[in-house]
């Protein structure tokens, strides 16, 4: 009776092993476990023999049907895991197939840079004012310590809505965004910090390089003891931000009517680290800033007084900073607005 | 500025290292643009004299020419047609790099066969020495070059290309520069000597001069050389005025400019002789005088154009160009030489008005000072006698009637410190300042402070910052500490304006709509384009002196710049295109305000209004080509969409309502209403202003007020709990008039209680529905925060909402 019982586990054990699919799986369970398989016979027959050979049969016969549905749960996952393979590898996606893209815009590059510059200077306690785009000489330059027929109108060639003769009271296109400074301390007393981004207009012909119409941001800080020592520091840590740590900086000497002394930023040109190239004009550096200590002029102009107050102002165009960060070599490039350019940034 | 060093040589000692020299200035305001190196690359090239010049036997536009290097005679090939015996040229030996005169490239000279003769070497251009683009011609050298001596010897040189800021006229010129290289690099400064014989018959005697306008003419001084001999000038003068890259004319013209370059002074010659009755008069032209200028141009003159004239007509125009009729020719035998100061605003005005900038306007209108003409005048007619051979009158004239004193400015080793937060002993700044011409005096005024008198040509020093800049310049930008700001910090504000713009271009550019800036000037006729009417509803505007007609009126609205990038990307995109901008429209203003202290009469120009609005346009297929897109076109519910869903960002809910927009399709827009104010528009372009602009598709634009919005912005937000109980869920279909608006239907749907939210999910007409009438399903959801709803309570509110719907507006089941 062991000996057949054993024989019976070997047989069902060996008709496992060849089956290879679910269907077969069910009856390979009713034709060796099920209630007609000849275990479950040998087993309903245990009451027919002696009680010592029952229990021992009893006990061999139950363990080998809890063995096979053991081995048959084995095989089961064991199917399992090959027909969803199978049916995976008939069903499953080509997955090289272009994805379903989301749509996406972009901000406008000069956008970015603005709001690059705004952080930075945020970050430091400045805070942003706009100003108007079409304003009075008055604010453009009287005030800014450019009187009619001074040479440094030279360096501002103006679009005027009124013409230039009327003095002051003319209306212009500002030509930077200085004015700002103006309208902002004639309102308010130090300490004053603020930065103002807005659009400037010069009457150029427009080129790879110049263009009528382009962004500045002013920078303005008025208290006691402000020294150029701080505009260097603030200016310096600015380029730090934009440019990283690593990038070297120059400060030297320059000219605007309305600080005194007057300061021009350089940082080490982006293409060469300084060693000269067509980018720089062969100078290891890239203009970036101009600055300065306010002009007393200027701050006596707005009842400031410059033996109490002390501070300094500062100006960029803001085109070229993505400019040389992306090599771009076209300012037109900007308000073309053709959104294969834009589309990159 | 170009500056050569070799000249600058001659007043100050030029340090070795070029770059080094380049670098301080540039450090300390003068910025070095370039520097170009003339004859580095000139070996084998010598000074050679012209022998012998004979025809070439083969080729009628050839000649030989025999020239003398001194060590050996050779002859060679030479097709220039300026060549002659007895010049002295600059002559290349084979071996020597020359730049091809027809490639541009530098090419190693060979002995070559022209035209069957042996040519060993080359007679040289301007263009082959890289000097200039003049390939016509061979570079004729002064007779006085030493033959056989090295080209780069005798006439190499570095020019600087400096930018000279406006607030330095003083640097233009050579002794101002080699002011600046003196302070900076701790060498002496040599300046001319100036003296010469004078004879015995004085100046006056010869002409007299009367300043009618004092103002405009501060300062007028004029020498007297009678036996001039007008020739070439000797080579060293040529050769620095070629440096400046002015062309040498003659010794009278020359030594005029040479001084002008070596103190900044522009001088004037007239010839004596053609001077009518020997009298000078400085006055303002009477509108429609004329004058003939040196450069043969008539030009008709007026009141801003201050003339020197003698007792019959104009001689000059001040400051600009002498006339044409008293200039000096090569018969001119006396000469009087003006030096004078002019107004640097009158001589802008002349300038611009006659549109001739010079090299002598350049100066005067940058402000020279009335200091500077005795000094120049004397320069130029002592070198006038040396090399033409002339006498000076006895004495100069000089009318001065615009002397003022000069004034002391206070300055303390303090203030050098408030400004720059750079310390510096008050013996290093007076050290300083004298090494650039500067007369300090220690003072009491001032504790450990200095009385300083500024030099005559340092007009633009007015003021102590003024005199810290020049301390700190010379020490060196670089020495100024690094420090941050300690200032206490101003309050900071509440800006609004920022995080709206901020949240609509970033709402924007997530569902794919490209930002996009474009100029605040357009034209007439691209705002025409805009409308159906001849007449603009805002007159923009207008540029005073536009650049181009493309750019003349300040925008009065988004919608034309954002167009005209919309047809220009159609031209190369094959999807849909969606962009935006939010930037500045101009309203021009005509208020009756006055301005701050100004009395400005009522209806006095204004400055226009800047209002911020956003624009967006969007058309053709939505997605892009695609193996799983669908492509259908945007139309007008999209724009919808758009709107409702910024106005969902920003917390706020609108009406719309039908719009007659001249720009929109009438039926196909509306106008976005705000608690009753109109917001904004939304709708399909008119198909006359998409055929204006060259667009295809429909296009679908949007166009908002962004003070309105934020007005409207409700910043205090409340939270609304989460509903605790579950909702009902009911579907109606409703047969309706056609002319009945989805919104009276959901009017009276919201205004029933319990209703949480009305969705219509399809729009009908076709089968099964009347003529006339439509269908809509719409999905009502009942929810209540206070308790679970029973489908009792929802039927009797949903009958009471057909009954109404039926009453009010004709409403039925669909069956």
């Amino acid at each position: 009776m062991i000996k057949s019982l054993e024989k019976l586990r070997l047989e069902a054990l060996a008709e496992l092993e060849q089956v290879s699919e679910l269907k077969e799986l069910e009856s390979w369970r009713v034709r060796c476990t099920g209630k007609k398989s000849k275990l479950t016979q040998a087993l309903r027959s245990l009451a027919s023999l002696p009680l010592d050979e029952r229990r021992k049969i009893g006990s061999l016969a139950n363990e080998i049907k809890v063995d096979l549905e053991l081995r048959m749960d084995e095989k089961k996952k064991f199917l399992e895991e090959e027909h969803m393979a199978s049916f995976l590898k008939q069903e499953g996606l080509d997955i090289t197939l272009p994805g379903k893209l989301m749509p996406t815009g972009r901000l406008h590059p000069v956008t970015q840079a603005l709001d690059e510059i705004c952080s930075i200077f945020t970050r430091m306690g400045f805070q942003i004012a706009e100003g108007p785009d079409v304003e009075w000489d008055y604010y453009n330059f009287e005030a800014l310590n450019i009187p009619p027929e001074h040479p440094a109108r030279d360096m501002f060639a103006t679009f005027w809505v009124d013409s230039k003769e009327t003095g002051e009271s003319a209306r212009l296109l500002r030509t930077h965004t200085s004015p700002m400074q103006i309208r902002i301390m004639e309102k308010e007393q130090p300490p004053i910090r603020v930065l103002v981004p807005g659009r400037t207009y010069r009457y150029e012909a427009t080129d790879a390089t110049h263009e009528s119409m382009f962004y500045q941001v002013e920078g303005l800080a008025i208290d006691t003891n402000i020294t150029m020592a701080d505009l260097k520091g603030t200016l310096f840590e600015f380029c730090h931000c934009l440019f990283g740590e690593e990038r070297k900086v120059r400060f030297r000497c320059d000219y605007f009517p309305f600080v005194e002394p007057g300061v021009e930023v350089a940082v080490e040109c982006l293409n060469c680290h300084g060693k000269g190239c067509r980018l720089c004009g062969y100078s290891g550096w890239l203009e970036i800033l101009g600055a300065g200590m306010v002009h007393p002029n200027v701050l006596k102009r707005v009842a400031i007084d410059p033996e109490k107050y002390t501070g300094f102002a500062f100006g960029m165009g803001v085109e070229r900073i993505p400019m040389l960060c992306y090599g771009i070599d076209d300012i037109r490039l900007f308000y073309n607005n053709d959104i294969r350019f834009l589309k990159q940034f | 500025m170009y500056a050569s060093l070799k000249w600058l040589g001659d007043y100050v000692d030029i340090i070795p290292k070029h770059h080094e020299l380049a670098d301080k200035l540039t450090m300390a305001g003068m910025e070095v643009k370039a520097i170009q190196t003339i004859g580095s690359n000139w070996n084998d090239v010598v000074v050679g004299h012209v022998t012998a010049v004979t025809p070439h036997p083969n080729a009628d536009k050839l000649h030989l020419v025999t020239v003398n290097l001194g060590s050996q005679q050779i002859t060679v090939v030479c097709g220039a047609p300026n060549i002659r015996v007895g010049q002295k040229v600059p002559f290349a030996k084979t071996g020597a790099k020359l730049i091809d005169g027809h490639t541009g490239k530098i090419a190693l000279l060979k002995p070559a066969r022209i035209r069957g003769i042996l040519s060993e070497g080359m007679v040289c251009s301007e263009k082959e020495l890289g000097i200039s683009e003049n390939h016509d011609n061979i570079l004729v050298l002064s007779s006085e070059a030493p033959i056989g001596m090295p080209l780069d010897d005798y006439m190499g040189d570095v020019i600087f290309d400096l930018d000279v800021t406006p607030n330095r006229p003083d640097c233009l010129s050579m002794i101002g520069i080699a002011r600046e290289i003196a302070a900076l690099t701790g060498k002496p400064l040599h300046l001319p000597q100036i003296c010469y014989e004078e004879a015995e018959k004085a100046i006056s005697q010869f002409i007299s001069v009367d300043i009618i306008e004092p103002v405009l003419c501060p300062r007028y001084c004029a020498s007297l050389i009678t036996g001039v001999k007008v020739a070439p000038s000797p080579g060293w003068l040529q050769q620095y005025l070629r440096s400046y890259g002015m062309r040498p004319i003659n010794n009278v013209v020359d030594i005029s400019n040479y001084v002008m370059l070596e103190y900044g002074q522009p001088l004037h010659t007239f010839d004596y002789h053609k001077l009518n009755d020997k009298q000078i008069i400085i006055r303002r032209a009477k509108d429609g005088e004329i004058i003939v200028s040196l450069d043969e141009i008539k030009r008709t003159l007026t009141q801003n154009n201050l003339i020197i004239v003698d007792m019959k007509k104009p001689v000059a125009i001040a400051g600009l160009m002498g006339g044409f009729d008293t200039g000096v020719t090569s018969t001119t035998t006396a000469i009087l030489v003006e030096s004078a100061n002019f107004n640097r605003g009158a001589i802008r005005r002349s300038a611009e008005q006659l549109n001739l900038q010079s090299e002598a306007s350049i100066r005067f209108g940058k402000g020279l000072n009335p200091d500077l003409p005795p000094i120049a005048l004397k320069r130029a007619t002592q070198l006038l006698l040396q090399l033409t051979g002339g006498k000076a009158a006895e004495g100069i004239i000089d009318i001065y009637p615009g002397k003022t004193a000069p004034h002391a400015i206070l300055l303390s080793s303090k203030e050098v410190k408030r400004l720059s937060g750079l310390k510096v002993n008050i013996n290093e700044i007076l050290r300083i300042l004298n090494t650039l011409g500067f007369e300090c005096q220690k003072t009491d005024s001032v504790p450990a402070g200095i009385s300083v008198l500024a030099p005559y040509w340092r007009s633009d020093i007015k003021c102590a910052a003024d005199l810290a800049e020049e301390v700190i310049r010379i020490i060196g930008y670089d020495k100024i500490p690094i420090t941050r700001l300690s200032a206490s910090l101003p309050p900071q504000k509440f800006t609004p304006q920022r995080s709206l713009k901020q949240k609509l271009r970033n709402t924007l550019i997530g569902w794919g709509f490209q930002e996009i800036l474009t100029y605040s000037l357009t034209s007439l006729e691209k705002l025409q384009k805009l409308s159906s009417k001849s007449k603009l509803r805002i007159d923009p505007l207008q540029i005073a002196n536009p650049m181009t007609k493309k750019q003349e009126y300040l925008r009065t609205t988004l919608r034309a710049g954002l167009l005209t990038a919309m047809a220009n990307n159609q031209k190369h995109e094959e999807t849909g295109i969606r962009l935006f901008e939010i930037g500045k429209i101009f309203l021009p203003q005509h208020s009756t305000a006055i301005r701050k202290n100004q009395n400005l009469e009522t209806g006095e120009k204004e400055l226009p209004q800047e209002k911020e609005m956003l624009c967006i346009a969007f058309g053709g297929s939505q997605g892009d080509l695609s193996w799983r897109d669908d492509r259908k076109s945007f139309d007008f519910f999209d724009a919808k969409g758009v709107v409702e869903g910024l106005l969902k960002q920003l917390g706020l809910v609108s009406v719309f309502e039908p719009c007659d927009d001249e720009g929109l399709l009438l039926g196909k827009s509306a106008n976005v209403i705000l608690d009753g104010d109109k917001a904004g528009v939304v709708g399909n372009l008119h198909p006359r202003v998409a055929q204006a602009f060259e667009l295809s598709d429909t296009i679908c634009l949007i166009e908002m007020d962004l003070d309105k919005l934020m007005s409207k912005t409700n910043m205090a937000k409340r939270y609304q709990p989460i509903p605790q109980f579950p909702s009902i869920t009911r579907d109606i279909a409703l047969v309706i008039d056609r002319q009945v608006a989805f919104q009276q239907v959901e009017n009276i749907i919201q205004g029933f209680p319990l209703v949480k939210k009305a969705t219509l999910f399809d729009v009908y007409t076709g089968k099964q529905i009347p003529e006339g009438k439509k269908s809509f399903a719409i999905r009502i959801i009942y929810q209540s925060a206070k308790r679970t709803l029973t489908e009792k309570q929802i039927d009797k509110i949903q009958q009471q909402m057909l009954n109404k719907l039926h009453r009010e507006l004709g409403t039925t089941l669909r069956d």
